[in-house]
């Protein structure tokens, strides 16, 4: 019995004549201490498939099952990085993490906590920044802010939704180096999400491509049998890797072109899929007074 | 950097004199031709006087300085005010949290939302029998909606992805509020504590004119009776600045809570 369990799963969004498949059976087992790290297009499901395991959201069939009980909820041993990093603006850095660390341990002393939250903001090299405000912060340094917060929960499993999706390419490779250190130092059980299919192969020791949407499912598991610490130059002559990277673009190139052909076939222009979010409302300005 | 102060100079300081200028000249105008009625600005000045000259002064009940009668009124809308505060937010709140209380009570609200002060005033006197506390309830019945509807728009603006965070946190309900739901909320409801608090101003005069108590308003109100017009303009002119101070004030308060 593997740790992470999803067998069968499909969601959809919306009211059901006009329902937008976005999974559809979904198969995925992860043992424990494995890092596994799931590539696909943008759009594809892939933070559909993260709130799915986290608890946010529940399948329409199928079923998630985590450390062998059935996902129900969301809850702390669970701990996840969320694509856009999701800090509390009014609480400093520390604060974000002591918000966790309060959550969890809530049988240790107000110091001890503390101490706990620090030692994760330390993790994470932003010692100097603890008392600073997200919006004081780079970009990078928040979404280190957010995997301090993850790992001080001591989750049984980390979900990393598209971690270092927004940030550019030299903090990236930074964070990459930071995560693998720390995915190896904690030997803890994560799921990367990711639409990078070399970071995917330099962090992972298993890669598997989510096919494109709608009713995307995952195609098949690679595994990534090259020695660690691994260093993304050397990587990139590796034979290895190179033929890894070819097996999975292949797949993800193949469901795309099928997904169109089908649409073509279909000759309907394809639903927006893309669900718009709420305007941020201005805040009622009219002053009514009648005297 | 010489002319950056120039510039601010003519700006902040310059235009709006020329503004007010313009405006007391129109004054001057119309009631020198138009309106014979209308006491000229020199001579508002004049029989205001004593009033602004020595504004603590206290003559008797109804003869006291300017900034005697504006405390009076500040304390009157100081106490409906955190009526107000302290009502609005917590059925704000509500409405934000829950669609079921908003079915319910949003219709009734939007329905008294919009009745004056001159209909809340006389059903306070029935209510409490008593002037005082029937002026405090109409400023919280009138000032409380702009705190009720922007509380409520707060909470429902909240980002899912905070909401994400208690969740996947398991922040109790009461934390969730606390630690979450409010500081997020709390840009929002600045802006209905400063709108509450100009309506809350606004009504004053209207309460202290229908009970006669002393403060700037029943001062206006005695005046009129008296046809002593010139002390109506002091009024109107406390009574505006007074305002102008209050909202400034709250927007320097609303801004330090304005994050992210």
């Amino acid at each position: 019995m593997a740790f992470i369990e999803l067998s069968g799963v499909c969601k959809g969004y919306g009211p059901a004549e006009q329902r937008t498949h976005v999974l559809e059976d979904v198969n995925l087992s992860i043992e424990k201490g494995e890092l596994v790290s799931i590539v696909g297009y943008s759009g594809a499901g892939k933070t559909t498939l993260v709130s799915l395991l986290a608890g946010l959201i529940k399948p329409d069939r199928g079923e998630v099952k985590v450390g062998g009980k059935v996902v129900t909820g969301p809850g702390p041993e669970r701990g996840v990085v969320f694509q856009n990093y999701s800090l509390l603006p009014w609480l400093s850095v520390l604060e974000n993490v002591l918000l966790a660390v309060d959550q969890v341990f809530p049988q240790l002393t107000a110091s001890e906590r503390k101490a706990r939250a620090m030692k994760f903001v330390e993790m994470v090299n932003l010692g100097p920044a603890a008392g600073k405000r997200p919006r004081e912060l780079s970009g990078g340094m928040r979404q280190r802010v957010s995997v301090a917060r993850a790992l001080a929960m001591e989750p049984e499993v980390l979900l990393l939704d598209e971690p270092f999706g927004a940030l550019d390419a030299l903090t990236r490779g930074v964070l990459q180096g930071e995560l693998q250190r720390i995915s190896q130092e904690s030997g803890k059980t994560m799921l990367l999400i990711t639409n990078d299919v070399d970071e995917g192969i330099l962090l992972s020791d298993r890669i598997i491509p989510l096919g494109a949407g709608p009713r995307a499912s995952l195609g098949p598991a690679t595994v990534v049998d090259i020695e660690r610490p691994r260093d993304r130059k050397e990587l990139n002559h590796d034979p290895r890797f190179r033929a890894i990277r070819l097996a999975v673009l292949e797949y993800l190139l193949e469901s795309g072109k099928a997904r169109r052909a089908e649409r073509e076939a279909a000759e309907a222009p394809p639903p927006e899929t893309k669900a718009s979010a709420p305007a941020p409302s201005e805040p009622v300005s009219i002053v009514e007074v009648s005297l | 950097m010489k002319s950056n102060l120039v510039d601010s100079l003519v700006k902040y300081w310059l235009l709006p004199i020329v503004g007010a200028g313009c405006v007391i000249l129109l004054w001057a105008v119309a009631s020198s031709s138009v309106v014979p009625s209308l006491p000229s600005p020199l001579k508002t000045w004049e029989v205001s006087k004593p009033y602004i000259l020595s504004p603590w002064e206290k003559r008797g009940e109804l003869d006291q300085g300017i900034l005697h009668f504006t405390w009076y009124s500040l304390i009157r809308v100081a106490k409906g005010y955190a009526l107000a505060i302290a009502l609005g937010t917590p059925i704000g709140l509500l409405l934000g949290m829950s669609k079921g209380f908003t079915n319910t009570f949003d219709p009734i609200i939007q329905v008294l939302r919009p009745v004056s002060p001159l209909a809340w005033l006389p059903l306070g006197l029935v209510l409490f029998q008593k002037p005082e506390p029937a002026g405090i309830f109409t400023i919280a019945m009138c000032s409380m909606w702009p705190t009720v509807m922007n509380t409520a728009l707060g909470v429902r603006s909240i980002p899912q992805d905070y909401i994400n965070v208690a969740r996947v946190l398991k922040l109790s309900p009461w934390k969730t509020l606390v630690k979450v739901t409010i500081p997020a909320a709390m840009p929002y409801m600045f802006t209905g504590f400063r709108l509450s608090l100009g309506i809350a101003w606004l009504v004053i005069v209207a309460a202290e004119m229908l009970t006669g108590a002393p403060g700037v308003g029943g001062f206006l109100w005695q005046e009129y009776n008296a046809l002593i017009y010139e002390h109506i303009i002091l009024c109107i002119l406390t009574i505006g600045i007074v305002g102008f101070i209050l909202d400034r004030m709250m927007g320097l308060v609303e801004r330090r809570f304005k994050v992210a």
